[in-house]
């Protein structure tokens, strides 16, 4: 890549950055805070955007990133009142200037429609006043960085310095030029670059030593400047004292002389003498301005007292900015660290050195360092869930549009950090939950209204840390799960048998089942896109679990368990026969030894086991993944008992456990293929690989249908 | 010599293009997110020549100009503005609070390393 399509690649993360603050500046805005902090940092925000889209020549997005800008300018200096109707429009034009900077970043034309209603929205309300008239301002710049070419109509280089116009120019300073930093002897090699200069200095006005002022200006001068460049190229030399001194440039028509010519370094030489170094005042005549009492200005320690927009400056978190992939690499090595550490510790222990309390309290510190090590570095990964939140503040934005209904989304622990894969991988079925919620779980304003609750509809979307992971939680305050009408649109469907009693939970779980739809009209909201069916694999696939929770008239929540990371797990190693295998812990409930007289057969080689006042399958594992026959004799060794997705639980039978611990994660996918049953692979401490059980699909494959179930279990009962 | 630059932009786009323009020019760079952060880094090191932006956080351009000029060893430091500002209201209060000199953005490179040069005399 080179440098300048770097640079146009940080654009466009920038850009992505300033459209998150904008966002939630204006959401802060939309909640009543209109502080001019808040103004100035959505303001800021645009006008960023803006001049960066200027650089590239992004026309399309800088004109409505002005238009945009203008209103926030308005707002900002108070000509214009943020409310309500003001700022959803504001909130609107997030979503077209996002649109815009990713038809930009893609690089293909950029429909000039994009954005048109929204810009005629502005217009409406400001007056043609905000149409982007300076758009040619960029149009006609070209960006050329990498060539510094000084062969232009203003250059540096020595410009040949033939006879040509001949200007009088006269020049007074003002003491307040100095004060900008301005010096005269700067314009005087500018305009030596630029053609002959004859330079004739006024000491006249120079007062005695003791009325002295340094800080005042005594000295004009007159230079004849023979060149070829015209007046305006003359005068622009002068640009920036524009002001801040007398000045006359006049059209000489003839040549003169130049006998009052002062060669100019010899001119610099005498002002940088006689000036009080380094400071450029202009009085030239005094080396040391000793009678001087006091300097119009102090020095002023350079902090700043807060008076334009400062605030007690919060220091600035350094960061630096690394590759995934370089990240992605140490996780990788630290994970080989901590097997390494495992297999260590074990050859060890094996030798018989561990009598030595050295070796083994050496080791100890090793694992700790090693876990620690471990944790740090994964928490480079970890990212706040604050970006993925605010995006789907947008998501709630269309479908409030689309389906008419009034809706504020309230966020919680957006600060919760969180492995950036399992963000990203988290953004589909989020949007999907949060297009449920507010499609079919919050009712229309009237429907509301009659129910005796506010007209606007909330959806609460939180992340939290729990025990090791984290949870994220969708709800809204809508109608809760119409539970009849689930259930007959399941039978109807033939997913339940017609004569089914279900629990509340189980038919509140039936949202999950592929190919289920509640919504009488398919909208075209929710029914564009997937089922919960697939929101659930894919928080699944994240290693996470999904559970519903529902009260009529009160609202659903959604609520996904999930991992903190993708890279480890916390798991248990059972055997069976001679192979060793890894249960994650997340999915186990409680580990028994079965008494065979709580084992029954089920026929077809199916066994339950009683647990306490219930039967669940019994599954031998062995036999389900084929690395053993099914047996027809009561099984014997250890049950797991384990809880899927839907709640269901199950018993997982293995020959002994042998070990509780973390295991770092290789995809099997990766390195192999993907295999019914197993989630990854894992390697042990003694150098084995070691597979990682799925128990969900584990236990599905083995499930009954519930009917085929109970019919069995009567029997044996 | 070789003439030191310090640039103040709240944006690590025109942080970079700048970086990349400047250090191409010859000039050696140092860097600065806002207003307050270049108050800093000036404290440091005195360069000869400052860019910086006008609309930042925690220190805008105005109030790091002003802040610059009260003390009286920064005064002969040149300061470049930066900007998309255009209008003249904000050209004159960035005039008024010491700025050597301003460039509309986006910036055209070559007369931004013509400027400092000048400036830099």
């Amino acid at each position: 890549m080179d440098q300048m399509a770097a640079i146009r690649e940080t654009f466009f993360q920038e850009c992505d950055e300033q459209l998150t603050t904008l966002e939630a500046g204006l959401i802060t805005m939309e909640e009543g805070d209109t502080s001019s902090d808040t103004v100035n940092a959505v303001f800021r925000a645009v006008h960023s955007i803006k001049g960066g889209a200027g650089a590239f020549k992004l026309n399309e997005l800088v004109g409505f990133a002005h238009v945009f800008e203008t209103a926030l300018d308005k707002v900002r200096s108070g000509t214009l009142a943020p409310d309500a109707d003001l700022l959803k429009l504001m909130l609107k034009s997030v979503d077209v200037l996002s649109d815009l900077v990713s038809a930009s970043r893609e690089g293909g034309e950029v429909s000039p429609d994009i954005g048109a209603s929204v810009i005629e929205e502005f217009n409406d309300l400001l007056g043609s006043g905000a149409k982007h008239d300076d758009v040619d301002e960029f149009a006609d710049i070209d960006f050329q960085p990498l060539i510094i070419d000084f062969g232009d109509p203003t250059p540096l280089a020595e410009p040949e310095k033939p006879e040509g116009n001949q200007f009088e120019i006269k020049f007074r300073p003002f003491r307040g030029m100095f004060d900008k930093a301005n010096e005269p002897i700067m314009l005087f090699r500018e305009l030596q670059r630029l053609g002959t200069v004859a330079i004739n200095c006024n000491t006249a006005n120079i007062p005695t030593f003791a009325e002295l002022d340094v800080n005042e200006s005594y000295l004009d001068w007159t230079i004849n400047f023979t060149t070829e460049f015209n007046r305006q190229i003359v005068a622009e030399v002068f640009e920036f004292v524009e002001g801040d001194c007398e000045l006359a440039i006049t059209d000489l028509a003839a040549p003169i002389a130049s006998s009052n010519e002062i060669d100019i370094e010899a001119l610099m030489q005498r002002v940088r003498s006689q000036s009080p170094a380094p400071a450029p005042i202009p009085a030239p005549v005094v080396a040391e301005p000793a009678e001087i009492e006091a300097l119009p200005v102090k020095p002023v320690a350079v902090s700043v007292e807060a008076k334009t927009s400062t605030k007690a400056s919060a220091p600035v978190p350094a960061t630096i900015r690394v590759d995934l992939e370089r990240v992605d690499r140490l996780i990788n090595l630290v994970g080989e660290l901590v097997i390494n550490q495992a297999m260590l510790t074990q050859r060890v222990f094996r030798s018989g050195n561990v009598t030595n309390s050295h070796v083994a309290t050496s080791l100890e510190e090793l694992e700790h360092l090693t876990r620690d090590l471990q944790e740090s570095v994964m928490a480079i990964r970890a990212q706040p869930v604050r970006p993925l939140f605010q995006r789907m503040s947008r998501i709630i934005r269309e479908v409030a549009d689309a389906t008419g209904k009034e809706v504020r989304l309230k966020t919680e622990g957006e600060a919760t950090e969180i492995d950036k894969t399992v963000i990203e991988l988290l953004a589909d079925p989020l949007t999907h939950m949060i297009r449920n919620g507010v499609d079919h779980g919050l009712e229309t304003p009237e429907e509301r209204v009659a129910a005796g609750k506010p007209a606007e509809g909330v959806i609460r979307l939180s992340a939290a840390h729990r025990s090791g992971r984290v949870v994220i939680e969708v709800s809204d305050d809508g109608a809760g799960i119409n539970r009849p009408k689930v259930l007959e649109s399941a039978k109807r469907k033939g997913l339940v048998a017609p004569d089914a009693a279900l629990t509340d939970a189980e038919i509140d779980n039936l949202l999950f089942l592929p190919g289920f739809s509640t919504a009488a009209t398919v909208s075209n909201i929710s029914g564009r896109s997937v089922g919960m069916d697939v929101v659930k694999r894919s928080i699944q696939a994240l290693g996470g679990r999904i559970t519903i929770s529902s009260k009529p008239k009160a609202g659903s929540t959604f609520s996904m368990s999930l991992p903190l990371t993708l890279a480890v797990l916390d798991g248990i190693v059972v055997a069976i026969d001679d192979q060793t295998f890894v249960i994650p812990l997340t999915a186990i409930v409680e580990t028994l030894q079965p008494s065979p007289e709580n084992i029954h057969p089920l026929g077809d080689g199916a066994f339950v086991m009683r647990v306490r006042d219930s039967f669940v399958p019994l599954i031998d594992v062995g036999a389900e993944i084929g690395i053993r026959p099914r047996s027809s004799k009561p099984p014997n060794g250890v049950a797991i008992l384990v809880e899927t997705e839907n709640r269901s639980r199950n018993a997982l039978l293995v020959d002994a456990i042998l070990d509780q611990r973390q295991v770092v994660i290789k995809s099997l996918e990766t390195n192999y293929g993907r295999t019914e049953g197993v989630a990854a692979a894992t390697i042990l401490g003694d150098g084995r690989v070691a597979m990682i059980l799925d128990v969900d699909t584990l236990v599905s494959n083995k499930r009954h249908e519930p009917a085929q179930f109970e019919e069995a279990l009567a029997k044996t009962s | 010599m070789t003439i030191t630059v310090l640039t103040i932009d709240d944006s690590r786009t025109m942080r970079d293009m700048l970086m990349m323009a400047l250090t191409e020019a010859g000039f050696q760079v140092t860097q600065a997110e806002d207003g307050q952060h270049g108050l800093e880094v000036l404290a440091l090191e005195t360069p000869r020549v400052i860019v910086t932006d006008i609309n930042m956080p925690r220190l805008d351009g105005f109030g790091f100009i002003e802040a610059v000029r009260r003390e009286e060893r920064y005064r002969s430091v040149p300061i470049l503005v930066l900007t998309t500002e255009s209008d003249d209201d904000k050209k004159m209060r960035a005039r008024k609070a010491g700025a050597t000199g301003w460039i509309i953005k986006p910036f055209d490179p070559v007369k931004l390393v013509a400027a400092i040069r000048r400036v830099a005399a």
